[in-house]
């Protein structure tokens, strides 16, 4: 038998959509935001899709909170969700070794790795979707993740769907050596194909998405959406401010960022994200006959 | 070529005495004579013995030796002519990176590789080896114009990483380097890399993917730097060592594990010692790799490079992996 702490079920988003699901009890206490330091209030705060009333701070949500936000009720289907890592380098650090720190990381945050993968519609347009959990190790690259993300995107060329990535990452998974950087030819060669079989591909980029995870799939978006606020970068505030020897103002590398710099499409506010993929899937997906 | 690392100690001592001998040249007695070949064969001795037991950290060392060949010696050593092409058409020209047509035995191919400095003025110009985005994007352009004339493309991997600056974000690092790993995996021309000193996280992927990755022999290929993997880990970059010893970044354990096709063998006590031969060793490598690549078809070749980067990868299911109680 398989420990059961070791082996969370398979991610069950509620059919219903919004947050209501998650966090029980919540709903009666309160929160403080992260940036404006307002108090909020449990119920409030999730019926605003986790976004600050006051300063519209976007919170990070989980993997299955960001696929009940984004798809039809009920239309998600997960795939290979009892894919995990292995400890390809029996790497050890500070005493505890890998092997260690992925079983506590899969009893902890409650999923196998840090990203869902499956398909899904949205507004009755079926889609291929894989979904970054930044809780898991900051949503490091390993090669379960690697493996998933080119899973759903050789699943979006088999079936001829779309594909969307919501990333949430740190970047690299140091535990797995160059098996997680090579994560990133990997999943970049894959769209490579769906690109070549002219099929459309979607990058959503959460807070945060940097190094290696920005520098391959993140970037690669034929449409590249963010959220306010997210963090969007390759080196992050603190390596570019010790190789430059100066300080970053807060919020200096983020989404609006990249936009005003030309990396990204847009910048859309969590609420309006659904309603954009489905009109983004409705213009690229839905070509007339030409 | 002088030994000067920390764990060369014994071999510069060694060195020092051949050389005060040496020095005597006609003056020399027989017994000194006799002496001076027995010590040259000790230093030869010791420092087979010491290099074939480097540690990780020690191979770091040698990696990033500040009189390691860089790709611009190996490529006047290896190719007959080369024109240096410059600038991205859009925004500079990065001197981190040099790229342009070669002449390799006869044949044309397209060079690309990172491009260090050795005195601080050529350090500044070449942004200590580590490119910003108009490197990235020379690069681009000219594996697009190796696909228009048939060249194969050789690129030579010497990096410690992308330059992380605020202006390398500005300008798009990312993207950048997302664009190469994009267009590289599908580029229908034959593609070598050859990591010859650092291999730098997403920085050395960049110019990374080929149908064939072969090592020198004392360079490393590394998710991250050993210093940041121990400030990750460690929370303390003095664990440098120890990081560089768990993420196995030698090329001798990336062969074992299969991560590379090819370990290129360096000359006595690293490639530094003898130029020559170290371009030569590689140049030998090269060709047989290229002539390998020109008999398979182009489907073939884009399908195999494909698989090559699809299977690589340590996973299972949770069933399979997880210790179970019976």
């Amino acid at each position: 038998m398989v420990k059961e702490s070791a082996v969370p079920s398979t991610a069950q988003p509620s059919p219903s959509h919004g947050m209501n699901s998650n966090l029980p009890g919540l709903d009666n206490l309160a929160v403080k935001c992260l940036k404006c330091k307002e108090i909020l209030y449990g119920r409030d705060w999730k019926k605003n899709l986790k976004v600050c009333v006051r300063c519209g701070y976007h919170f990070k949500l989980t993997a299955q909170e960001r696929i009940e936000l984004l798809v039809d009720p009920d239309s998600f289907v997960e795939m290979d969700a009892d894919v995990i890592s292995d400890d390809p380098l029996h790497f050890v650090s500070q005493g505890q070794s890998y092997e260690t720190k992925l079983a506590e990381e899969r009893k902890n945050v409650g999923l196998n790795e840090a990203v869902i993968i499956g398909h899904a519609t949205i507004e009755n347009k079926p889609l291929a979707l894989a979904i970054m959990d930044f809780r898991f190790i900051g949503g490091s690259m390993s090669s379960a993740v690697g493996e998933k993300i080119t899973r759903a995107i050789e699943y979006g060329i088999e079936h001829q769907r779309p594909v969307l990535i919501a990333s949430a990452s740190g970047g690299a998974r140091m535990q797995e050596g160059l098996y997680s950087l090579m994560q990133l030819a990997k999943t970049s060669a894959a769209l490579a194909k769906l690109g070549e079989a002219r099929l459309p591909y979607f990058s959503l980029l959460t807070d945060p998405t940097t190094g290696g995870v920005t520098a391959s799939f993140g970037m690669l978006g034929d449409v590249i959406l963010a959220e306010p606020g997210a963090l969007v970068c390759f080196a992050g505030p603190r390596v570019i401010e010790g190789f430059m020897h100066v300080k970053l103002p807060e919020g200096a590398i983020s989404a609006e960022f990249a936009l005003q710099h030309g990396m990204i499409d847009a910048v859309v506010h969590r609420r309006d994200l659904r309603q954009t993929l489905a009109r983004l899937l409705r213009m690229y997906a839905e070509k007339a006959a030409i | 070529m002088a030994y000067d690392l920390e764990f060369e100690k014994p071999l510069a001592e060694l060195e020092k005495k051949i050389v005060a001998l040496q020095r005597k040249g006609d003056r020399l007695k027989y017994d000194e004579q006799v002496q001076l070949q027995e010590m040259e064969r000790e230093l030869r001795q010791r420092t087979e013995e010491i290099y074939k037991n480097l540690t990780a950290w020690q191979t770091v060392q040698v990696a990033r030796h500040k009189d390691r060949p860089y790709s611009a010696d190996y490529i006047q050593l290896m190719c007959d002519d080369f024109f240096e092409l410059h600038g991205d058409r859009c925004f500079a020209d990065d001197h981190a990176i040099i790229a342009g047509p070669a002449i390799l035995d006869g044949n044309t191919v397209m060079v690309i590789g990172h491009q260090k400095g050795r005195d601080v003025k050529e350090k500044q110009l070449r942004n200590l080896g580590m490119p910003h985005p108009e490197g990235y994007r020379k690069a681009y352009r000219l594996m697009q114009q190796a696909e228009k004339f048939c060249l194969p493309i050789i690129c030579l991997i010497d990096t410690s990483g992308a330059s992380p600056g605020l202006q390398d974000e500005e300008r798009g690092q990312s993207e950048a380097i997302a664009a190469n790993l994009y267009l590289m995996s599908r580029l229908p021309v034959p593609i070598i890399a050859v990591v010859i000193g650092e291999g730098g996280s997403g920085g050395a992927l960049a110019i990374g993917i080929a149908d064939r990755v072969l090592m020198l022999e004392y360079s490393i290929y590394t998710v991250a730097s050993p210093e940041a993997a121990a400030s990750i880990l460690w929370r303390d970059t003095a664990f440098a060592p120890q990081a560089a010893e768990a993420m196995r970044i030698s090329a001798r354990d990336l062969k074992a594990a299969q991560l590379i096709d090819e370990l290129i063998p360096e000359p006595l006590g690293g490639a530094h010692h003898n130029y020559r031969l170290a371009a030569d060793t590689l140049k030998a490598a090269l060709l047989r790799h290229l002539a390998e690549l020109k008999h398979l078809p182009l489907d073939q070749l884009l399908e195999k490079r494909y698989q090559k980067f699809r299977a690589i990868g340590k996973f299972g299911r949770a069933a399979e992996l997880l210790p179970t109680n019976s």
